[in-house]
């Protein structure tokens, strides 16, 4: 187990500094004047450019400077947007929002997908069950720009059972509607595992003692056969992370919430570098913290998962 | 049967070693798993629906005037949210452009983008996937670390940024940068497969007896190995295929796929999104077309990966 985590942390490592490298090289390398945009329309003198090539280490190799970048990233230092801003007080008001979303995304989903998951694993074959799977694969299918504008058309201002925006400060209630939206890209494939682990583990041995020893329906279904079928849901959660930040990019965009996705959207169209480097870095840690811990989780919850 | 009648008369009175028993005669042959998935495709009613859906799709991407819709460029301002009429059955949107024209015409470009970013993949993923699971060893640590990289970014924040640095000539209308910005991230699942069913099929005794023969490791990879993988791989891709469509869409909402005069779906939902409470029919048509699409291919997809995976029976 311990040299697993020494394992997977180490791949963490690899996997950060890839992606950072990456996402740094594409937003920073051939940038025509970076001193010039700064300074706008002003003429630049020869001494400023120079204490400005000096201190932001423009005459050093490319490497150097990703260095300098990343000991600043690493010790808290997000330096500052083109706008001015710092990036770290931005990400301090943008992360709340966008987690609690996430959040309300997540457990909305895993709601919905685990009852009827459940539900049409049992039946298998029902109407149920075949209405089910027909609509998992329509959500499936159904990419997030269109599902977005609809759902804010239908519901937020034909019905009106939901703000159709949320603005700075989003209530629980302006939330919810985005993430609806934002959890039906996860619930399908949630639903699907639920069902499919639900049919399985009815058909095996210890599900067909609990019936023999006359234990009740409930109890069986409640107990044996839900416990064992939630673990690979666990699992997925660590996968759907990913998914929900991608596409909170476009929700929070359409639903006007000042999150994570809505800032880094921005930016990638201003050519913000550092406010994208910055973003993504953090965005690229929670991924892989995340999805390591779900892993963890997975082998504390079933025992017969073991790392070596 | 048939393979050892071939081993047997190979070896019969000239006294020949056994060369090569792949001459099978096609009569009384058992079925295949292709032959079996096929009969049980027939009957699959998600299938069908699917197959024609994409037969639609792919006529209109190649002869969309077979529509009957008209100019999609022609934009006439005094048009501007104008109400259907005859020529265009959907009405105008804000440019006063025909939106069943825009939306017929925007097929093209959705294919184009999503079939050449699906064979990129592919290529790579085959490359990847084959070289890793047959040499197996250190190459298959390095290609399996850098595949946990690559699925450690998240998709869209991978494709927005490469997508924006290669789409950087601002008089090209984006194809070629989506394309390969497609291309070159969504290979990994499609090596996975590649890799997991080679290293399945590597040992089996019909490999080893095609080694025994002589046969070189890329004759024993095209020949032996690879047929038997094929068939999720395929499926991978025809799903690929459709979530790259919707990606494409994804890129030119946001602004930075397709762009230009070019015609996307994604384009017209991003332009009718600012008029959705006023004047909601260019948002609906091309949305319902795209989802329609995706949908198509993800159910080509299922049906024919249900039809090849037994344990589904």
């Amino acid at each position: 187990m311990f040299r697993y985590i020494v394992r997977r942390l180490l791949q963490m490592v690899l996997t950060f500094f890839g992606a950072t490298f990456i996402v740094y090289a594409l937003m920073f390398a051939n940038q025509d004047d970076p001193l010039q945009a700064l300074a706008g329309e002003r003429p630049l003198t020869q001494n400023v450019r120079q204490a400005l090539t000096e201190r932001y280490h423009l005459n050093d190799p490319f490497l150097v400077q990703y260095w300098y970048y990343m000991k600043g990233l690493l010790t808290g230092d997000f330096g500052t947007s083109l706008t001015g801003r710092r990036i770290g007080d931005m990400m301090t008001q943008a992360w709340p929002v966008t987690i609690r979303l996430a959040l309300i995304a997540i457990v909305i989903a895993a709601t919905v997908a685990v009852v009827a998951g459940v539900i049409s694993g049992i039946r298998r074959g029902s109407l149920f069950d075949n209405v089910t799977l027909v609509i998992t694969l329509i959500i499936l299918s159904l990419p997030i720009i269109v599902l977005a504008p609809l759902c804010q058309l239908i519901f937020g201002i034909k019905l009106g059972w939901f703000p159709p925006t949320a603005g700075a400060h989003p209530s629980f209630w302006a939330l919810v509607l985005p993430a609806l939206v934002l959890g039906s890209l996860v619930i399908a494939t949630e639903l699907r595992v639920t069902r499919a682990s639900v049919a399985e583990n009815l058909r095996s041995d210890y599900v067909r003692t609990a019936r023999a020893k006359g234990l009740s329906r409930n109890r069986v279904i409640g107990v044996h056969v839900l416990r064992n079928s939630l673990i690979p849901v666990v699992t997925l959660i660590g996968v759907d992370i990913g998914g929900l930040m991608s596409g909170a990019i476009v929700t929070e965009g359409v639903f006007n919430i000042p999150g994570v996705g809505f800032n880094l959207f921005r930016g990638i169209r201003t050519e913000d570098g550092p406010l994208v480097v910055g973003f993504v870095s953090i965005l690229v840690i929670v991924f892989l913290v995340v999805n390591l811990l779900v892993d963890l989780l997975y082998a504390a919850l079933d025992p017969r998962i073991r790392y070596e | 049967m048939s393979d050892l009648e071939a081993v047997a008369a190979a070896a019969g009175p000239s006294g020949e070693a056994p060369v090569q028993p792949r001459h099978k005669s096609k009569t009384d042959k058992p079925r295949s798993l292709a032959g079996d998935a096929w009969i049980d495709l027939r009957k699959s009613k998600i299938f069908w629906t699917a197959a024609v859906l994409v037969l639609i799709i792919v006529l209109m991407a190649l002869f969309p005037s077979l529509f009957g819709a008209g100019n999609p460029r022609e934009c006439i301002l005094a048009r501007q949210h104008g109400a259907a009429s005859g020529s265009a059955i959907l009405g105008y949107d804000y440019q006063g452009c025909d939106v069943y024209a825009k939306t017929i015409y925007g097929a093209r470009n959705s294919l184009q983008v999503g079939l050449l970013a699906t064979l990129i993949s592919g290529v790579i993923g085959l490359i990847f996937g084959l070289s890793a699971g047959y040499f197996g060893g250190w190459l298959d640590a390095i290609l399996s670390r850098f595949i946990d990289v690559v699925l450690g970014i998240p998709f869209l924040l991978a494709a927005i940024v490469l997508a924006k640095r290669l789409s950087a000539d601002p008089n090209s209308n984006g194809v070629l940068a989506v394309t390969i910005t497609l291309g070159v991230l969504g290979w990994t699942t499609a090596a996975r497969i590649m890799r997991s069913s080679v290293i399945a099929s590597k040992n089996q005794d019909y490999v080893a007896a095609a080694r025994m023969l002589g046969s070189g490791p890329a004759r024993l990879m095209m020949r032996h190995i690879l047929p038997n993988s094929t068939a999720s791989f395929i499926v991978v891709l025809t799903i690929l295929l459709g979530t790259n469509i919707a990606s494409e869409a994804t890129l030119s909402y946001l602004g930075i796929g397709l762009k230009g005069d070019a015609i996307s779906w994604g384009i017209s939902i991003s332009e009718a999104g600012a008029f959705v409470r006023t004047a909601p029919g260019p948002l609906i048509w091309p949305s319902i077309f795209l989802a329609v699409t995706v949908l198509a291919f993800i159910m080509l997809g299922d049906a024919v990966r249900d039809a090849f995976d037994p344990k589904l029976r």
